[in-house]
């Protein structure tokens, strides 16, 4: 842990290495990025450990959120490099010619991310790629939810990074209260809503901006369907986007499901069916779900589906093992709307079923409640889903899969309202920790005097012809041809 | 239509309340989202300021005694071409984006649609104030949000003249203007917003981030700094001149965010620059600029008493080389040249935001940039040189939100370029394009199709698994297809 009197001679350390322009060199951008790329290979057998100690993580899910997406965009950072860092040329109106104009795209400077506990390595590394190939420095701070995970950071980073310019600071609420009171020229946090008020908050003091990937509570929509449909790969994906996620502890895992009342019944059957196949009878066992973090959140679980107005409606599972902090994948029917499991985000393996009398009124449901990180409609209808489209509003839209828009990199990754605002992955990372510097080329040859003083009605008509960009106007003005007044 | 009679109720924290109920109302109502109605606000706002040429003009000299030829350039003439250009552009920034995907996902189709925010609060600048109130507003509407303007109250004729044409022109059931002060203002920024745009000081800023923070409200804010000017020896002189002379006094008498707040340049040039300075200054507003009608005057006395105390400080006695003059009555100050004040004096620790302009010198060029950078970042920065070298290491180094080289101020009207700060000076941009994505949320659309599925990405997990994920996920096809013969 660190010491929190130590932080500032490390904080100087870093700013300098900024200064110093080391971080802003292609080289050194690359060679950063290499490095995080061989931590990734040679590591991968300590991450898998970590993640199973903290989680209770199948090493096959670890890759394929963690280890394997964190590569995915580390080499998609290397390779595009070089566009990302070029400047972009601006078009500009005849009126300024020989001027020319583009917008750099240059570092914020010193940079402060915070990450979360339930992808340790994956929401701690993804902003620290966008961070290091915007060629800045960094401060990266885990969660200390995850120990083993956080331990591994502070201890890899430094040996496969520049230590001088990316530095892990490990620690709990004082930590971050402490490096929070610090200037940074940009914070990236991925947590929850309250902690995002209080890095907002801190932030402000200083005019840092910030990015805020918080959560919220991710809807599927489910529509009826036909023969025609695939049962069989939709229902997995809905399995796999609630309890295949870190036991649904993820701010884009399917928080519950909104159906039509007929319909309810197949669904609860396929997905019974489905849940018992893909997690067997024993998933702890065999690692096909995650268990929960810690004995709180534990209890806030427990606590919820103790709740005899919610216990009720269980329809699968509701096993809780506190031992072992695990809970089974549960599901419901109905749970009544105020309790806590329908107004929270649930984060855990706790899938409610909501009916509707029809599927459009989704919409209405999901408007009436805080925007989330992600919305999610399992249809074929067209219509629905451009309904969906147009009148909800959330970080982003999925159809018919979930979670899997995090591996994409060409789409934005980010919140809206409630679920924060900001987004990265793939250019969006870099960009992020980024600004756009604009660029003006001016000539000294030649000069238009109806800029400045003294003031007249001639250079006044000149003016107004220039702006509205009417060069006819404007040369027979000039040419005394044009009458003003 | 607002009656009269509102505008004397006071503005308080239940009339906020009460006035976001009713624009979330209407905004959820759908009524603001529409191309039509869009473009009918847009283009009445257009008629605003065509029609109330003279009565705007009116009011900001009414406000700033501001030379008409001034508001016409900096105002009236970029509201309107902010509308042609929103207007001409409106369905192609509408448009959702279409993006490639990769095998990652295959298969699948994705975009990038624009939404609105929502209902959003923009609170306006008191030395631009009609152009830093609607030019945003204008951004806001296209983007379909429903919008409050809170016009600076530091210029009540154009606040109100705002209120006023806003309320007749555009629909008042989805754009609002809250006139006041302090309290109204707090009131505001209780409330929940989609966006907050802010434009004015640091301090105000830091006001505002920290009350949008308790909602999880993004912000952009446009604030200020100390914009410095690098001179060369090997220029065009007078046309620099021009330009740094129009960029200081004629921006409202350097009372702009990106009017020149001090110039560096070498202990050999001073005198030459300093010279020409002197001659344009006598050229443009004659021997008594106290007299000139083309100089704005100062928005109040507060923000006299803060400039005459710049120059009042024992650290720049002896060093105001030029002008100096004051009518304290009339809030009238006199272009005011001074040359090496100590770095240390109140003139060169805060921004001037006034017709004050310390020169400083320098034996090498180059070595003034490291000072400017540790002055905490500027909205803008410019530099006057033919010198190749000296201009890229300018560009290089020094972090300001835009960077001019041979001008000053003139970005501000490029709207192809984003304009806004970075550090002290602020957090996001705006102008043309990028005043319309500061009020949108970019939402991803990820359209998945049936065909293909990995079962690879679900449990029960297997060593067999891992392999097709790995191949997955580096978006090797020949790793997918050999992952998958080596599988069955």
């Amino acid at each position: 842990m660190a010491e929190i009197e130590n932080l500032e001679p490390d904080l100087e350390e870093l700013r300098e290495s900024y200064r110093s322009g080391k971080t802003k060199e292609a080289s050194w951008r690359k060679s950063q990025l290499k490095g995080l790329l061989t931590l990734l290979k040679e590591q991968e057998k300590d991450i898998f450990k970590a993640l199973e100690q903290d989680l209770g993580k199948h090493y096959a899910e670890s890759y394929r959120d963690e280890v394997g997406t964190l590569t995915k965009s580390v080499n998609l950072a290397l390779s595009s490099l070089k566009d990302w860092m070029s400047s972009r040329k601006a078009k500009l109106p005849i009126a300024t010619f020989p001027s020319t104009a583009e917008v750099f795209p240059e570092p914020l400077g010193l940079v402060l991310i915070i990450s979360s506990w339930n992808f340790p390595f994956g929401l701690s590394l993804e902003p620290v790629i966008g961070a290091i190939a915007a060629g800045n420095s960094v401060v990266l701070k885990p969660s200390e939810l995850a120990p083993a995970s956080s331990s591994l950071l502070a201890k890899t980073i430094p040996t496969y990074l520049d230590k001088k310019a990316v530095k892990v600071i490990e620690g709990g609420a004082a930590v971050g209260e402490h490096l929070l009171r610090c200037k940074w020229d940009k914070i990236f946090f991925t947590g929850n809503p309250r902690v995002g008020r209080v890095v907002m908050t801190a932030a402000a003091n200083h005019l840092t901006p910030v990015t805020l990937e918080l959560g919220g509570k991710c809807p599927a929509i489910f529509d009826s369907f036909s023969s025609s449909w695939d049962k069989e790969m939709v229902i997995k994906r809905v399995l796999g986007g609630k309890f295949g996620a870190c036991a649904g502890q993820a701010c884009i895992a399917i928080d519950y499901i909104l159906v039509q009342e007929g319909f309810a019944p197949t669904l609860l059957e396929l997905l019974r069916n489905m849940t018992k196949k893909m997690f067997g009878e024993n998933p702890r066992e065999t690692k096909s779900m995650a268990r929960i973090i810690n004995k709180k959140h534990f209890l806030r679980l427990k606590n919820i589906l103790d709740d005899p107005s919610v216990q009720s409606c269980i329809v699968h599972g509701g096993g809780v093992d506190e031992d072992n902090l695990f809970i089974e994948p549960t599901i419901l029917m109905n749970p009544p709307l105020k309790a806590s499991i329908m107004t929270d985000e649930i984060f855990g393996p706790l899938l409610p079923i909501i009916t509707l009398k029809k599927i459009e009124d989704s919409i209405e449901f999901i408007n009436s409640r805080p925007k989330a990180l992600a919305i999610y409609v399992f249809t074929k209808n067209e219509t629905l889903k451009r309904r969906i489209i147009s009148e909800t509003s959330s970080g982003s839209v999925t159809f018919n899969d979930a979670i899997i828009q995090y591996a994409a990199d060409t789409i934005p990754f980010g919140g809206v309202g409630e679920s924060g605002f900001g987004r990265y992955h793939g250019k969006f990372s870099y960009d992020t920790f980024t600004y756009e510097k604009a660029i003006l080329r001016r000539s000294l040859l030649t000069e238009f005097w109806l800029r400045f003083p003294p003031w007249n009605d001639f250079k006044l008509a000149l003016t107004k012809s220039a702006y509205s960009f009417d060069y006819f106007g404007f040369l027979l003005v000039l040419l005394g041809l044009k009458i003003y007044s | 239509m607002a009656e009269d009679s509102e505008t004397k109720k006071v503005f308080d924290a239940e009339a906020a309340a009460s006035l976001m109920k009713e624009l979330r109302g209407t905004y959820a109502s759908g009524k603001t989202r529409s191309y039509e109605w869009r473009v009918a606000q847009l283009k009445n706002l257009m008629k605003i300021v065509d029609d109330h040429e003279k009565d705007i003009l009116d009011a900001i000299r009414a406000d700033l005694s501001k030379p008409e030829q001034e508001s016409y350039i900096a105002e009236i003439s970029i509201i309107k071409s902010s509308c042609t250009r929103a207007l001409g552009e409106l369905n192609r920034w509408m448009k959702p984006e279409k993006v490639k995907t990769s095998i990652t996902t295959f298969p699948s189709s994705a975009e990038i649609v624009s939404e609105p925010l929502g209902v959003v609060l923009i609170i306006g600048a008191w030395n631009f104030p009609l152009l830093l109130a609607l030019d945003p507003a204008i951004g806001a509407i296209a983007a379909g949000n429903a919008v409050v303007l809170k016009p600076s109250e530091l210029c009540p004729a154009t606040s109100s003249l705002i209120a006023k044409l806003v309320g007749k022109y555009l629909d008042s059931s989805c754009i609002k203007v809250v006139e006041g002060a302090v309290a109204e203002t707090s009131a505001l920024l209780e409330q929940k917003w989609d966006k907050i745009f802010f434009t004015g000081s640091g301090r105000v800023g830091r006001i505002v981030m920290a009350a949008a923070a308790k909602h999880l409200t993004p912000v952009a804010l446009e604030l200020g700094g100390k914009c410095p000017v690098v001179v060369d020896s090997d220029i065009n002189l007078p046309v620099a001149i021009r330009r740094i002379a129009g960029g200081k006094w004629a921006s409202n008498n350097g009372q702009a965010c990106i009017a020149p707040d001090y110039i560096v340049t070498t202990k050999d040039f001073a005198p030459k620059l300093i010279d020409a300075l002197k001659h344009e200054l006598e050229a443009w507003y004659g021997k008594d600029p106290l007299e000139s009608k083309d100089l704005a005057h100062i928005v109040n006395s507060n923000h006299f008493a803060r400039l005459a105390k710049l120059l009042d400080d024992d650290k720049v006695s002896g060093k105001i080389i030029h002008g100096g003059q004051r009518d304290k009555a009339n809030l009238k100050f006199a272009p005011t040249i001074l040359l090496d004040v100590p770095e240390d004096s109140l003139v060169m620790n805060e921004e001037i935001f006034g017709p004050l302009l310390p020169i400083l010198t320098v034996d090498k060029l180059e070595d003034s940039f490291d000072m400017i950078t540790s002055r905490g970042k500027p909205l803008a920065a410019y530099l006057f040189t033919n010198n190749k070298k000296l201009k890229e290491k300018f560009v290089k180094t020094v972090s300001a939100g835009g960077l001019v080289i041979n001008d000053t101020v003139l970005h501000f009207a490029e709207k192809t370029l984003p304009f806004g700060g970075v550090g002290e000076s602020g957090m996001g941009s705006y102008h043309g394009k990028f005043s319309y994505e500061a009020f949108s949320h970019r939402k991803s659309v990820l359209y998945r199709g049936f065909a293909g599925d990995a079962s690879a990405r679900y449990p029960p997990y297997s060593d067999r698994k891992l392999k097709l994920l790995k191949a997955l996920l580096s978006g090797s096809v020949v790793g997918v297809i050999l992952a998958l013969i080596g599988w069955s």
